[in-house]
């Protein structure tokens, strides 16, 4: 069970030239408003059709420019749910979900009907119109229209942005069962770089129209290759940076010299750390003698439910003058700990946590 | 009295208004997803019938479908004549209430949220599945408005008729012929007998628009379409 995708589309302002290989395992797309995410689902359903390139699902050709193949979307079998859902107004949940069973005597209509109504735990709203549904319920009734036609590939556009963050947690776990039950490809497009994290299990990062990144999440959040895949997996902290000759690095907008884990590769241009990484000391003869320690001065904080992000200077100048270069994440209960304390703060940017990046 | 041109003015304004669903409905259905200067002009030619005096349209139609004309010569060789027959009062009052028809169904239509089309599309379904079961569903209120406003059209259709059908009692004179007549002949009874059942005729048409829309609207509540 393969998905194979290389196609080229001129975009407004960007073109989009996208090439990768899915197999059974959920793919997350991750990319910023505009990337191209949605147009790539699209030309990869058939409802649009990319300038060049190839589309193979399992031994099928979709779509190859080069021998004139283009199958209609009616024919390629690839379930979509549409970021709004799509249901048809004027039908039934049970009506939404046989709409693709068309062609099947009516028992079988009824029975595959049935089964997914189940499956989607849908079970007593069949003869609600989707206007009477939850956003949930809606967002069930429309991946279980799309499963109907046991489609051989399934894409998800968006599927929770449309949905208030209590229920997304729940609908968010339908997923995943799908996806556990469904073991062919499968790709989820969205913004939200927790989503695509805990959905997915391979990763691709899209950025104006080209793959910044592909691969398996973990690899990619924890050593993005490029500055643009460093931002778009929530990385808050990217400083300028050259290497030194002793293996060390110059962070040019912190102001400091870093030792990294391992020495960085050719002519790396940026460095990055996470926000959650950067650490304070919390007793002065705390690791003395560790590397990438520095004073550092608060510049300010803002607070979300369980943690507090301060934003840091290594600089009093600076500092003084309300400009914060690094922003750290803490949990409340350290900060508590935390906040009387007289400055400088000392703060640790450790080797292992530090990735050095080439553009 | 003389009832005939009550009947015939329904009869025509009925069958006008068939041909003129079927046929708006197919040309509105085609126009979809058509762009670009061909599909502009194709409208402006549906459309002209609208704008055109109806004197001239009946005038092009008689041209057309006169003795010597294109279309009047190749149904002569089927040994029929149109012009001033009753098909001619059909065929004045399609043209005219044609325009009416394409322009609401265009319109209805594009107001069906394309991802919907899209998403029976990835369903499997064919085009024309997709029209009958989705996309006609959706906008039949406005489809079901131009039809009436196409009735109604063809119901009050003149000049056109008068050129190609001419004044024939029993055969052509529909009511607004009847009512012209009349008043030249100075009978005033008979043409404010007929003005009376015009207006009946049209406030029920109006009263029906009234309840039908209010009971879609009930429905269409259900459906929560904006």
């Amino acid at each position: 069970m393969s998905l194979e995708v290389q196609i080229e589309k001129k975009l407004a302002d960007f073109k989009l030239e996208v090439a990768f290989r899915a197999t059974e395992a959920p793919l997350s797309i991750l990319g910023a408003s505009g990337a191209g995410k949605s147009m790539l689902l699209r030309c990869i359903a058939g409802l649009e059709r990319p300038a060049r390139g190839r589309i193979t699902l399992n031994d099928r050709v979709l779509f190859d420019s080069d021998r004139r193949v283009g199958i209609p979307a009616r024919e390629r079998r690839i379930g979509m749910l549409f970021q709004h859902y799509a249901l048809f107004p004027h039908r039934t949940v049970a009506q939404n979900i046989a709409f693709g069973l068309h062609d099947l005597p009516r028992q079988d209509q009824a029975a595959r009907t049935a089964s997914l109504v189940s499956r989607t735990h849908l079970a007593g709203l069949e003869q609600r119109y989707p206007r009477e549904l939850s956003g949930g319920e809606q967002q069930r009734t429309a991946l279980a229209r799309a499963l109907a036609i046991q489609p051989e590939a399934l894409l998800l556009d968006e599927p929770l942005s449309a949905l208030d963050t209590h229920l997304r947690s729940q609908v968010e776990a339908q997923l995943q069962e799908t996806f556990a039950s469904y073991r062919r490809p499968a790709l989820l497009v969205t913004h939200n770089m927790e989503e695509a994290y805990r959905l997915g299990e391979q990763l691709l990062v899209l950025a104006r129209g080209r793959v910044a990144a592909f691969g398996a999440k973990e690899e990619i959040f924890r050593r993005p290759t490029t500055s643009e895949v460093a931002r778009l997996t929530g990385c808050k902290n990217i400083s300028r940076a050259h290497a030194n000759s002793d293996g060390t690095m110059e962070a040019l907008d912190w102001a400091c010299r870093l030792r990294l884990r391992q020495a960085p590769g050719a002519a790396p241009k940026y460095i990055g750390i996470r926000a959650h990484h950067i650490d304070f000391l919390e007793s002065p003869g705390e690791a003395a003698s560790e590397p990438n320690v520095f004073p550092c001065w608060i510049v300010r904080t803002s607070e979300t439910p369980f943690r507090i992000t301060v934003f840091l200077s290594l600089d009093p100048q600076r500092a003084e003058a309300g400009e914060a270069q690094l922003q750290a994440e803490v949990f409340k209960e350290k900060w508590e700990r935390f906040r009387d304390r007289p400055q400088p703060w000392r703060v640790r940017l450790s080797p292992e946590s530090l990735f050095a990046m080439p553009e | 009295m003389d009832w005939s041109p009550l009947l015939i003015s329904l009869a025509t304004s009925l069958a006008a208004t068939a041909v003129t669903l079927v046929a708006g409905l197919a040309a509105a259905a085609w126009r979809q997803n058509r762009a670009g200067a061909g599909a502009a002009l194709v409208d402006g030619i549906f459309i002209l019938p609208l704008v055109l005096p109806p004197t001239v349209v009946g005038f092009l139609l008689l041209l057309l479908f006169g003795r010597n004309g294109p279309l009047g010569k190749l149904l002569l060789q089927f040994g029929a004549t149109v012009v001033f027959s009753w098909p001619a009062t059909v065929i004045a009052a399609t043209v005219v209430a044609f325009p009416l028809m394409y322009i609401t169904a265009r319109a209805a239509l594009e107001q069906v949220d394309p991802h919907l089309l899209q998403a029976a599309r990835t369903l499997g379904a064919s085009e024309a599945r997709i029209f009958r079961e989705v996309a006609l569903p959706l906008a039949w209120p406005g489809v079901l408005a131009g039809t009436i406003l196409s009735f109604a059209r063809a119901l009050g259709e003149f000049g056109a008729t008068l050129m190609l059908a001419g004044n024939i009692p029993g055969k052509t004179e529909t009511i607004p012929i009847a009512i012209y007549f009349a008043v030249e002949a100075n009978e005033i009874q008979r043409a404010m007998a007929w003005c009376a059942v015009d207006v009946g005729i049209s406030i029920a048409l109006l009263g029906g628009l009234y309840y039908w829309t209010h009971a879609q609207r009930l429905r269409r509540e259900r459906w929560g379409q904006h």
